[in-house]
């Protein structure tokens, strides 16, 4: 909440409220998992072309940044989710065309406090039945998940209802997306979530791994297990690289307007920029890296799209663009 | 005599000027005064308005009783009485903290002190109203809690009790400065007989001062209350926004305001029933306020002794 408070200020600081900003100007918004390495690779970005472009990084969680993407108001949406059919199909309608590119990997983490000695491993059945809708109001005790734990209150905390590790955890443990049990501390602000858990020994969350490793010594991460045969696994770098934290890593994505990647160069660049640099941003964010390959096919995926768009466009549009142009200067 | 009547007229006519003007001035003053009340109707008349919908959608008796509020879910329960439980506790916690200190320091300032004394402590001690809520809100996440945590064993990260006790020292100067009006109104002669009969300043002060300052004290205690219900920065950061029937301080929860700031931020749709109850969260946060006015209106006039 207060991050979404500050990403308002910030944008309207840096581009002005309501007046169209100038084409200089790259706006980026979406998943606060990705908020970290967005705002890294912004900051790395505008130190190179030496003050001239302004990107502006939003925290509006994923469902908050498409609503803005396919509304033509920003250039990139980050995503901690693919895009969903509802999100697609308003795209479509606006006419906005879109090339989606994976940035990085992240583990949806569980954490627990770190004097918590009972839930050192969990079964994604065990979090289903926490969390799922017919819990709310009923599940309220640890020893109600497992008649081993103590006789003790569970305070939930996780992500809230417009951020995409919210739609992300609940249909890879409840099953559908969106689905959950609503008694507990939903915030967009995976900072208030860290702060949560970190002071209450009955408290159980769910955030990005970054938020994770950064309060580290703060926290502890439960080991997931997939299903009853399965070892439980820790969310790692190399769990997560190797497949095996399962069913909690994703990707992290970003959704890019083609339309004003070819209208405007500076978007391409800074796309461009990210998808270089995405490496050792990554590492000192502390999320989670593609394998190399993968950023080379993202790259090469996006030029084919803006190309591609570009003779489209060149074709179907040159009458009108040149009546356009006329109008216009 | 033409003289005179020519100065008779001149005298009308500087009379319909003036009457002229004095109409003008009244209305004026009329009317600055009924913009207040025009804007509170305006707020009320709105609130009513946007949330009818939501009342059709829900009915009054599930607002009323049930005890679950979780309008973003999937189990969607519409119960007020989750937010209203936190609201009204953080109140009375607030209102420990600030009616004791409150009077105490108003009785100090008023019948102990030197004038000199009063007269830089009571600008400082009001000064604590100028401190922007949101610095007491990490005030009570940061410092108050983690003291706490020490008192109370295992007190969650999100409770009630720190920005209670926050919120109750940050409206302190409204029960002192008030109170301490209505103590130094109390007419000289009730204590100067008070001293007469043998009384000493702090019988004086605590059995015949402070009795006859009644109506004004509880009228800064109400103030106060409004302010400590309304109290939004400090809650939202400091109480969590678990929407949870509480009767124990030291569980976190969302209260009135705090729902309301969680939404609003947030990118919940126009005319969803989510949308819709923010609205019917302001109505009961409006009422409930009112509901304590009018009590305190009430027990002023009860009280009230005239000198």
């Amino acid at each position: 909440m207060r991050g979404g408070l500050h990403a308002i200020w910030m944008s309207c600081f840096l581009a002005g409220c309501g007046t169209p900003p100038p084409s200089e100007v790259v706006r980026v918004d979406g998943s606060s998992t990705a908020y970290p390495l967005m705002e890294a690779v912004a900051e790395e970005y505008m130190r190179t072309q030496s003050g001239n472009v302004r990107v502006t990084v939003g925290v509006s969680g994923t469902g908050g940044g498409f609503k803005k993407f396919c509304r033509g108001d920003i250039d990139i949406a980050a995503a901690s989710r693919p895009i969903a059919k509802e999100e697609a199909a308003r795209c479509a309608a606006a006419g906005v065309a879109y090339v989606t590119l994976p940035v990085a990997y992240d583990a949806i983490t569980v954490v627990v406090h770190p004097k918590n000695t009972w839930a050192e491993e969990l079964s994604v059945a065990q979090l289903r039945r926490l969390w799922q809708p017919e819990a709310q109001g009923a599940l309220l005790r640890w020893n109600q998940l497992d008649p081993a734990f103590p006789d003790r209150p569970i305070h939930l905390y996780g992500a809230g209802a417009d951020s995409g590790t919210f739609d992300y955890f609940t249909e890879a443990v409840v099953g559908r997306p969106r689905s959950s049990r609503g008694d507990y501390t939903a915030s967009e602000d995976d900072n208030l979530l860290v702060t949560g858990v970190a002071g209450d020994v009955g408290a159980l969350g769910f955030f990005g791994f970054a938020y994770y490793e950064e309060n580290a010594h703060r926290l502890k991460a439960v080991r997931i297990r997939q299903d009853a045969d399965a070892a439980a696994v820790s969310p790692s770098r190399e769990s997560v690289m190797q497949g095996r934290y399962r069913p909690l890593s994703r990707q992290l994505l970003l959704y890019v307007n083609t339309q004003h990647a070819q209208a405007r160069p500076q978007i391409a660049n800074w796309v461009h920029f990210a998808l270089k640099q995405a490496q050792p941003l990554i590492d000192e964010v502390r999320n989670i890296p593609l394998e190399a390959a993968a950023y080379e096919h993202a790259f090469r995926r996006f030029d084919a799209a803006i190309a591609a768009l570009g003779a489209t466009e060149v074709v179907a549009a040159q009458p009108t663009a040149k009546l356009g142009t006329v109008d216009v200067r | 005599m033409s003289a005179s009547l020519h100065g008779s007229s001149e005298r009308a006519a500087f009379l319909r000027r003036r009457q002229r003007n004095e109409r003008w001035a009244e209305w004026g003053l009329g009317a600055a005064a009924s913009l207040a009340v025009l804007i509170t109707l305006g707020i009320l008349l709105t609130l009513i308005i946007e949330s009818l919908p939501f009342f059709q959608a829900v009915g009054l008796w599930d607002f009323l009783f049930d005890p679950e509020w979780t309008p973003l879910f999937e189990r969607a329960h519409f119960g007020i009485m989750p937010l209203l439980s936190a609201t009204l506790l953080t109140g009375f916690i607030a209102m420990s903290v600030a009616i004791p200190l409150g009077v105490v320091t108003a009785v100090w300032l008023s019948e102990f002190a030197a004038a000199r004394t009063r007269e830089w402590a009571k600008p400082a001690l009001e000064l604590l109203s100028s401190i922007p809520t949101v610095v007491f809100g990490y005030f009570a996440l940061l410092f108050v809690t983690p003291a706490l945590q020490k008192l109370v064993p295992e007190l969650p990260t999100f409770n009630l009790l720190a920005p209670g006790l926050v919120i109750g020292l940050m409206i302190i100067p409204y029960v002192s400065s008030l109170s301490e009006d209505a103590l130094r109104a109390v007419p000289m002669n009730l204590r100067e007989a008070a001293f007469s009969l043998g009384s000493g300043r702090l019988r004086t002060a605590l059995w015949v001062v402070l009795p006859a300052a009644v109506s004004g004290v509880t009228a800064s205690a109400v103030l106060a209350l409004s302010r400590a219900l309304g109290e939004t920065m400090v809650v939202a950061i400091a109480a969590g926004q678990q929407a949870q029937l509480v009767f124990d301080p030291r569980e976190g929860a969302a209260t009135l305001t705090s729902y309301i700031a969680q939404v609003a931020m947030g990118d919940v749709p126009r005319h969803s029933v989510a949308y819709q109850s923010l609205f019917a969260v302001g109505l009961s946060l409006f009422l409930l306020t009112l509901v304590f006015n009018v009590a305190g209106h009430w027990v002023r006039n009860r009280f009230r002794e005239a000198h």
